[in-house]
């Protein structure tokens, strides 16, 4: 990949293998892709996808089974806590629910100028003008600052959650389903608020989230997620017109559209069942089960499982029945 | 055509020590035989309260004002014994959370069979062939399976079909449905939008869904009400509430929605 830009962030072949009670699940299998500089790149998928899992060894929250992560080109998947601490710096993550998230008993001003003290990068007196800074950046009255999380509304709690991630300067946000727990009112003004800051401060951005009309709004391409795999991978603009696999296009079909002319007019393709086992994915497609092109793909969907191939220019999917045009 | 269910003026409020709160503020509203009607509104507006007001499912420390008027039959001043008549058998509710609304200790067949039990008087053999019915109903594989499993080791989206089968096991003639898509999955919910359609199609069941989500009214709704505050904002027959809001917080409530 010679004279191409360095991506910021870089997953390649990722495992993280859960052991339980029940058995081993592969939460993550074989996940590849790649954040570019500048781009919102959302992972999208119901639960149980695995998308969260991702987010958690982007960040070394947890530790991955297999694969690399490359952050600006470092590796950053074998790095001792310490070695890992100053580029701990460059990576932020907003998860999201801030009410679990923030500490109750530090002032949300504590909380926010907490990473610049740990990374012991600025005194005191630079440390409260930062946070006064990123609190006017995020939309917060400076007076919140001496307020505890539990005294402001859900939107302000998201705001604070924004500034500690943000306060930094990070290259990488991860965010972890951020506006999710919102109003729609709120969700609105906080992926605006997103939209203004990335413009601001130019970070790229990983964004999780089970919510496809969130992602039109703020990503510029997105992977989607079926039980720890990418069975797709496309421009946002693509993604909506032209969905390649029949899970992508189930999940379009099932978000109810907001205008009852439209929603009532429009012929859903039902999944049959409820998904699988995780800890028994099916042969080969893990996503025949539920399939309605199943007739159609077997028995090759049963034996082989479909790799992810890229069918147009920078959109890949994973389906035996979708082939490049 | 008359309705079913005519509430008129209700009011809740909370007394505690930094003072009162109105929750719901002179709320009226109906629902006619075989309707459904979508209850919209954000975090906090009343919805919740206000329909756990009309079978006076809230804590001593709710102060109740108003009417419900079920087939004439004042709610709000009825005395326990009669009220417990009417909860389940007239008015049956379906909650948001299907993992803490079911009972984790008890089978699935345990629930159905309680209140098939305790509101129809059934026998053990009866109970068990009513339940299997009321699974297939809800659209539950295997049922006869089914009975024997416990609530922790279903999907979301089959627990919620549990819960509905709970809810419709003693014939209500309305069913509350308070968020009951929120928690699930978007290609699960399709299905359990579906399932309630259709629960008012075949049985003729009248529905209230509680929602903060205007996608799902625009799915299953006749009639809109949107509350705002505790108050109702505007009410209106589901298309006209989209192509023509009147209201500014429904406008606002709208394009926050559709212009992310």
């Amino acid at each position: 990949m010679t004279g191409v830009e360095t991506p910021m962030l870089e997953v390649d072949d990722l495992v993280k293998r859960y052991r339980t009670g029940r058995g081993v699940v592969r939460a993550v299998d074989r996940v590849t892709f790649a954040l570019r500089r500048g781009e919102t790149l959302g992972l999208v998928g119901e639960s149980g996808g695995g998308k969260s899992t991702v987010a958690k060894c982007v960040l070394r929250l947890v530790e991955p089974n297999e694969g690399t992560i490359r952050l600006r080109g470092n590796d950053i998947t074998h790095l001792s806590r310490r070695a890992l601490r100053p580029l701990r710096r460059d990576l932020h993550i907003v998860f999201q629910d801030p009410l679990t998230s923030l500490n109750p008993r530090m002032t949300c001003g504590t909380a926010v100028a907490e990473p610049l003290r740990l990374h012991r990068l600025a005194d005191r007196k630079a440390r409260d003008a930062r946070v006064a800074e990123i609190f006017d950046l995020v939309g917060l009255r400076r007076a919140l600052r001496y307020r505890y999380p539990h005294e402001l509304s859900g939107g302000e709690r998201q705001r604070v959650g924004l500034a500690r991630a943000l306060v930094l300067r990070p290259s990488v946000l991860v965010a972890d389903e951020p506006v999710s727990a919102l109003d729609a009112s709120v969700r609105a003004s906080i992926l605006a608020l997103l939209r203004d800051l990335k413009d601001e401060l130019g970070f790229s951005c990983l964004f999780i989230t089970h919510d496809l009309t969130t992602v039109e709004a703020i990503c510029d391409r997105v992977a989607v997620m079926y039980m720890g795999k990418i069975v797709e991978l496309a421009s946002t603009g693509e993604l909506f017109r032209a969905p390649q696999h029949p899970y992508t296009r189930a999940l379009l079909a099932a978000a109810p559209v907001p205008d009852p002319r439209v929603q009532r007019a429009r012929r859903r393709e039902a999944l049959a069942g409820d998904p699988p086992s995780p800890f028994a994915p099916p042969s080969g497609c893990r996503f025949r089960t539920r399939c309605p092109l199943e007739p159609f793909s077997a028995p090759r969907s049963t034996r082989e499982e479909p790799p992810l191939l890229e069918v147009a220019p920078g959109h890949l999917v994973a389906c035996h029945l979708v082939r490049s045009a | 055509m008359t309705p079913l269910l005519e509430v008129r003026d209700l009011s809740v409020s909370f007394a505690n020590e930094q003072g009162t709160v109105r929750a719901v503020d002179r709320l009226s509203f109906t629902l006619a035989p075989r309707e459904v009607l979508a209850v919209v509104g954000e975090s906090g507006a009343g919805k919740t309260v206000a329909a756990l007001a009309l079978v006076r499912l809230l804590p001593r420390s709710a102060v109740i004002e108003g009417h419900v008027l079920l087939d004439g039959l004042d709610l709000l001043a009825l005395p326990a014994r009669g009220l417990r008549r009417v909860r389940g058998n007239q008015i049956a509710f379906v909650f948001q959370e299907p993992a803490t609304a079911l009972d984790p200790v008890l089978t699935v067949g345990n629930q159905i069979g309680e209140v098939l039990r305790v509101r129809r008087g059934l026998t053990r053999q009866e109970t068990r062939a009513r339940a299997v019915e009321l699974l297939r109903l809800v659209h539950v594989p295997a049922p006869g399976q089914r009975l024997g499993d416990y609530p922790h080791q279903l999907s979301g989206g089959t627990r919620q079909r549990v819960l509905i089968a709970l809810a419709l096991a003693s014939d209500p003639r309305i069913l509350i449905a308070d968020e009951p898509t929120t928690a699930l999955d978007a290609t699960v919910q399709a299905g359990i939008l579906d399932l309630l359609r259709e629960t008012r199609d075949r049985l003729g069941t009248a529905i209230v869904v509680i929602t903060h989500d205007l996608g799902v009214v625009a799915e299953i709704a006749d009639r809109v009400l949107v509350v705002h505050g505790g108050r109702a904002a505007e009410e209106a027959p589901v298309l006209d509430l989209f192509a023509r809001p009147r209201h500014p917080y429904t406008v606002a409530l709208l394009s926050a929605t559709r212009g992310l």
